[in-house]
């Protein structure tokens, strides 16, 4: 933990301060776990447990739900459509944001002001407003080019690699600013093109900063449902929009439902909480200064 | 953006504001040339080896199981023309917006199910084949259909927009020994006589009645009916909306009353809306329901067909006939034709197969639905006690849902206008005619005119 | 890990503030000309080309079709939809029509709703990022255990808080009326008045780790030696925190007030998931009542005409946010 610069106060604390940091923190405590706790304890009782009333410490457990969920709905095959998708839109975006972010923070060029303006006032779009503008484009492109966009995962892919690109580009550009340009001067003196310099030099330094653009790229994908649900069919399915199938004609599958979320999240919350170090770091330095 | 140039913000919105209105005068651009949906149209001579989209509608107990039934049904189609067919099957969330979003686009399946009670919307979209007596002529006729069933399948006076799949009525299901057990000998056949015994019925956290509150879509099916039972309709001959009426406002009353006043049903109902109503039904926190087709999700509950009984849902007064005497919507699935499939033979192919006797008796065995195609009702695995009921309120007392192409703004609007008042009741607050008026009156202003 | 090095330098640079790069001494010629010949705009359009086929022409777009009488009945053959003029604005903003009524409801609804959930979110997160400042037990792991909400996908949290707000077999419910018999009787949180409080609740459970982070991460920028000043001037914890903390935060609240207010705004997934497509009157926020009257009214031009009165609102709001914060930022710190 030694990264995050520590920062001790140079004066004892009081006890009001100390009594303070006790209560707030364990009630944030409560308030960030139960739910988690819920999902985890729920996913493990029987569908008749979780449709009677509510109980703290199941009175029988079971691994059930967990073998159901596959059966249920093709769990498996959202996954990997969700995991390409994402992994795919996190990995453009941030390639496209980085060059967009090098322009931005190394170069004074006419339309600089109005390319960061207007990209980041795309963020506050309503998604409805362009959802089904976007579809029929996506067709029409599909109808003239024969490259299908509407219901393929390469449409949600550029669909999103856009939702995150705006602050990605913004908080990059904030992170190139302040590794000194000395650097990648020094590059370019050696013999390097500006290509080279940033390869070679800025985006080394920036590791942090393109790692958290990276994860905040991932949840951006991760958690859409609105256009997932409109623009995927049954073979690129998401997800977001798959797991509402357990609530069928006949029944919500509760407990599988909790069992679901959590195999979706535990593969991402490790990923996230691992990487958290960078995002601090590249937070420090780039959107927050 | 992390320097202070909001001056220069402005601007650039400004900009980018005058930039779109420009544009959008100039914008437009057609797609009306954009044709058919996925997969290489052969020309038409030989439909073997053609391969079109099949959107199914989520009938059986989960999407999964839905895809085996199909798959196997399809892969017989397959055998017999040559015809391929993609099955996707999308659950009722997802449903009305992938049409719609075909139906603009022009791209989408070949052949699709519809909610019957759909059928006029998307009929006045102009995205559906209609079905004239040439088109039915290719599937057998239009006489080998329930007329009730025809009725739904688009407004009248116009070719249908599709052709009924499968049919399903509402009844009155109860509990045979919780009726035993109250001492109650036969279920009730009117309304007083329903919040009687659902009154003795309730008592040690049990109910007489279950509702599924917060379902828009259940509480237009019901109040369709009792407005009904009092001669009164929803839209009037013009199609414009009659929402005010008071036999309207006392439908929707009777209705909500079963927890506010009667409170014959348990508060928490007010939140149901995901079937946690058969769930209540058939582990016997209720005693009845008003539920369409129910035998497959009561008995996936584990509750076996000797322990309920269905009657026809009652009237307000015994014996009812006509107007007074419906007793249900005509529920149902139809299947259409996308106007844009570029397989239209091939597609027809496909829904004389659908609704051909052999599989209309194999699918509505398993969804446990009444085959609409009436030759189909004979079989054996729809003589059980509970869907003959049900085929009979078909028959005699079932009406369709009014076919005009603002039905689905009525269900979007008065569906949830009930559901609050149901939230009002639970939270305690009454329910009058003239609340009851209100809701109805905001939800009327709101109707395209 | 190699990275971390350049990461830790990274504060010691110090802040460029964006003055031409390599500003006073002799640039190389050869930048100057790859800068005249557009090597920055050939860096930016893949950027530019993603923001204009899925952002910038699909919002064109869409204000064309708010021009349109856009119904069911045209949706087939959309491009000869009739022109409805302003019609479709007309309507949306005739506050005593209903139509303009409920859409005004709803944008009240959503505005409590932002407010109090942004309000809410901010707290937690500088009380968080304070209390977690020093060095005790256990203070990495409660970070960590704090950033779980934000690393957990959306729908799971979501599904997961309905469940618990149940009316009959809830958490929420057990606890209030079973264990503690604060309620006289279960009360109801999916539906009516409360409805508004659960979507509060969950959304601030889901974006406070946010603010939380971005706030920690303010923190490491706040010089060390102004708590040593500060200490020795005799100040203490809770006067540091008002002197130097809070005004040292103040760029930070500033980027992540309005990027909480704009997500929460636009937010669409909290009601979609805890209500579906009806949501109860006292939780309709703004992105769903729109979807409404889109996609479940089929009327594409109404809805369209309310979200470019949602997207102005939204440009306004964020410049003069801008304007404001901006000029006492430059009063205070320059």
């Amino acid at each position: 933990m030694s990264r995050f610069s520590e920062q001790p106060s140079p004066m004892a604390q009081p006890k009001s301060f100390l009594w303070t940091r006790r209560i707030v923190l364990t009630l944030l405590l409560a308030f960030v776990l139960i739910p988690v706790y819920v999902m985890a304890s729920s996913s493990l009782k029987s569908l008749q447990d979780v449709q009677g009333s509510f109980e703290w410490i199941p009175h029988s457990l079971t691994v059930k739900p967990y073998v159901d969920i596959w059966k249920t709905i093709p769990l498996a095959h959202y996954f990997v459509n969700s995991l390409i998708v994402c992994l795919s839109a996190t990995a453009f975006s941030v390639v496209l944001a980085t060059f967009a972010a090098y322009a931005v923070s190394r170069y004074r060029f006419l339309g600089r002001k109005v390319f960061t303006v207007t990209v980041l006032s795309t963020q506050m779009f309503p998604g409805i407003l362009f959802l089904l503008p976007l579809y029929l484009i996506f067709v029409n492109i599909g109808n003239s080019t024969g490259i299908t966009l509407n219901g393929s995962r390469l449409g949600l892919i550029i669909t999103y690699l856009t939702f995150s690109l705006p602050f990605s580009i913004w908080m990059l550009a904030g992170y190139f600013d302040s590794i000194p340009h000395d650097l990648d001067e020094a590059a370019k003196v050696d013999g390097c093109g500006p290509i080279g310099a940033l390869f070679r030099v800025v985006v080394p330094a920036a590791v942090p900063g393109i790692v958290a653009v990276s994860v905040y790229a991932f949840m951006t994908a991760w958690g859409e449902v609105l256009f997932a649900s409109v623009m995927t069919n049954q073979s690129t399915r998401t997800l977001a929009v798959g797991l509402r199938e357990y609530a069928t004609q006949n029944d919500v599958y509760w407990n599988q439902v909790m069992a679901a979320s959590i195999v979706v999240s535990v593969p991402v919350v490790a990923g996230f909480l691992l990487l958290q170090r960078y995002l601090v770091a590249g937070l420090t330095a780039g959107a927050v200064k | 953006m992390r320097t202070s140039t909001s001056s220069r913000l402005l601007a650039a919105t400004a900009l980018v504001a005058a930039l779109g209105l420009t544009l959008a005068a100039c914008g437009g651009g057609g797609d009306d040339d954009s044709k058919g949906s996925g997969g290489g149209g052969k020309s038409g001579d030989s439909l073997s080896g053609q391969t079109i989209t099949y959107w199914a509608s989520n009938q059986g107990t989960s999407i999964d199981a839905d895809k085996k039934t199909l798959a196997a049904e399809t892969a017989k189609f397959t055998q017999q023309t040559g015809i391929k067919v993609k099955v996707e099957v999308i659950g009722w969330a997802d449903l009305l917006n992938r049409i719609l979003a075909a139906a603009t686009s022009g791209q989408g399946p070949d052949v699709l199910n519809i909610g019957n009670t759909w059928s006029a919307s998307l009929q006045a979209t102009g995205a559906l084949m209609p079905w004239d007596d040439a088109a039915f002529q290719t599937i057998g006729g239009k006489d080998r259909f329930a007329p009730a069933a025809i009725a739904s399948a688009g407004a009248a006076g116009q070719d249908p927009a599709a052709v009924p799949l499968y049919s399903m009525a509402y009844g009155l299901y109860y509990n045979k020994k919780m009726f035993a057990d109250a001492g109650i000998a036969n279920p009730p056949t009117t309304w007083d006589e329903l919040v009687t015994d659902a009154t003795k019925l309730t008592k040690d956290g049990k109910y007489g009645l279950a509702v599924e509150g917060a379902n828009g879509a259940e509480n237009i099916h019901h109040v369709f009916v009792l407005a009904k039972q009092r001669g009164a309709n929803w839209f009037d001959d013009q199609g414009k909306p009659t929402f005010t009426g008071p036999q309207q406002v006392a439908a929707v009353k009777q209705y909500v009353d079963f927890i506010a006043k009667d409170k014959v049903a348990a508060k928490g109902d007010a939140e149901y809306d995901q079937n946690q109503t058969i769930t209540d039904f058939a582990t016997g926190k209720a005693a009845m329901m008003m539920w369409q087709s129910a035998a497959p999700a009561i008995k996936s509950h584990g509750m076996t067909q000797d322990q309920y009984g269905v009657v026809p849902v009652p009237t307000l007064t015994a014996g009812a006939t006509g107007d007074a005497g419906v007793t249900s919507m005509v529920a149902g699935i139809n299947i259409a034709i996308f106007k844009d499939t570029s397989h239209k033979e091939a597609a027809e192919a496909f829904v004389k197969f659908m609704t051909s006797t052999d599989e209309q008796k194999a699918l509505n065995g398993t969804y446990g639905s009444i085959p609409p195609v009436v030759e189909a009702q004979s079989d054996p695995a729809f003589q059980t006690p509970d869907l003959k009921v049900l085929a009979s309120v078909l028959q005699k007392s079932a009406a369709p849902l009014p076919q005009v192409a603002h039905e689905s703004e009525f269900e979007n609007l008065v569906g949830p206008a009930v559901k609050s008042l149901f939230a009002d009741a639970a939270a305690g607050k009454a329910v009058t005619d003239d609340s009851v008026k209100a809701a109805l009156t905001k939800a009327q202003q709101q109707m395209p005119q | 890990m190699t990275a971390t090095a350049p990461a830790r330098r990274v504060p010691e640079a110090g802040p460029d503030s964006g003055k031409p790069a390599a500003g006073g001494r002799l640039r190389p010629r050869f930048i100057e000309r790859i800068r005249r010949g557009g090597l920055p705009y050939l860096l930016l359009l893949p950027a530019v080309i993603a923001e204009l086929l899925i952002h910038i022409v699909p919002m064109f777009f869409g204000i064309l079709i708010s021009f349109k009488n856009l119904t069911l009945f045209y949706i087939h053959h959309w491009n000869s939809a009739p022109w409805a003029g302003f019609d479709n604005y007309k309507t949306a903003v005739k506050i005593h029509q209903p139509i303009g009524q409920e859409l005004l409801h709803s944008f009240w609804v959503t505005l409590s709703y932002t407010l109090l959930s942004v309000g809410a979110s901010w707290l937690l997160g500088i009380a968080a990022a304070i209390l977690l400042q020093d060095k005790f037990r256990g203070r990495g792991l409660i970070r960590t255990v704090f950033l779980v909400p934000y690393a957990l996908p959306a729908y799971a949290a979501l599904i997961t808080w309905t469940f618990m707000f149940q009316q009959d077999t809830g958490l929420v419910n057990h606890v209030l009326h079973d264990q503690l018999h604060i309620t006289s009787d279960k009360s109801f949180w999916l539906i009516g008045q409360n409805s508004f409080w659960s979507m509060v609740i969950v959304s601030v459970w889901k974006s406070w780790p946010f603010a939380f982070l971005a706030l920690m991460a303010g923190l490491q920028n706040v010089p060390r030696e102004l708590y040593e000043a500060a200490a020795m001037d005799g100040a203490g914890v809770w006067q540091q925190i008002r002197k130097i903390t809070l005004p040292a935060l103040r760029p930070v609240n500033q980027v992540i007030v309005l990027v909480l207010f704009l997500w929460t705004f636009n937010d669409f997934n909290t009601p979609f998931v805890m209500f579906g497509q009806n949501p109860p009157r006292q939780a309709d926020l703004i992105s769903i009542h729109i979807y409404q009257s889109s996609f479940i009214n089929w009327n594409f031009g109404s809805g369209s005409a309310m979200s470019v009165l949602l997207l102005l609102f939204l440009l306004v709001v964020t410049a003069i946010y801008l304007l404001v914060t901006s000029r006492g930022r430059s009063e205070s710190d320059v």
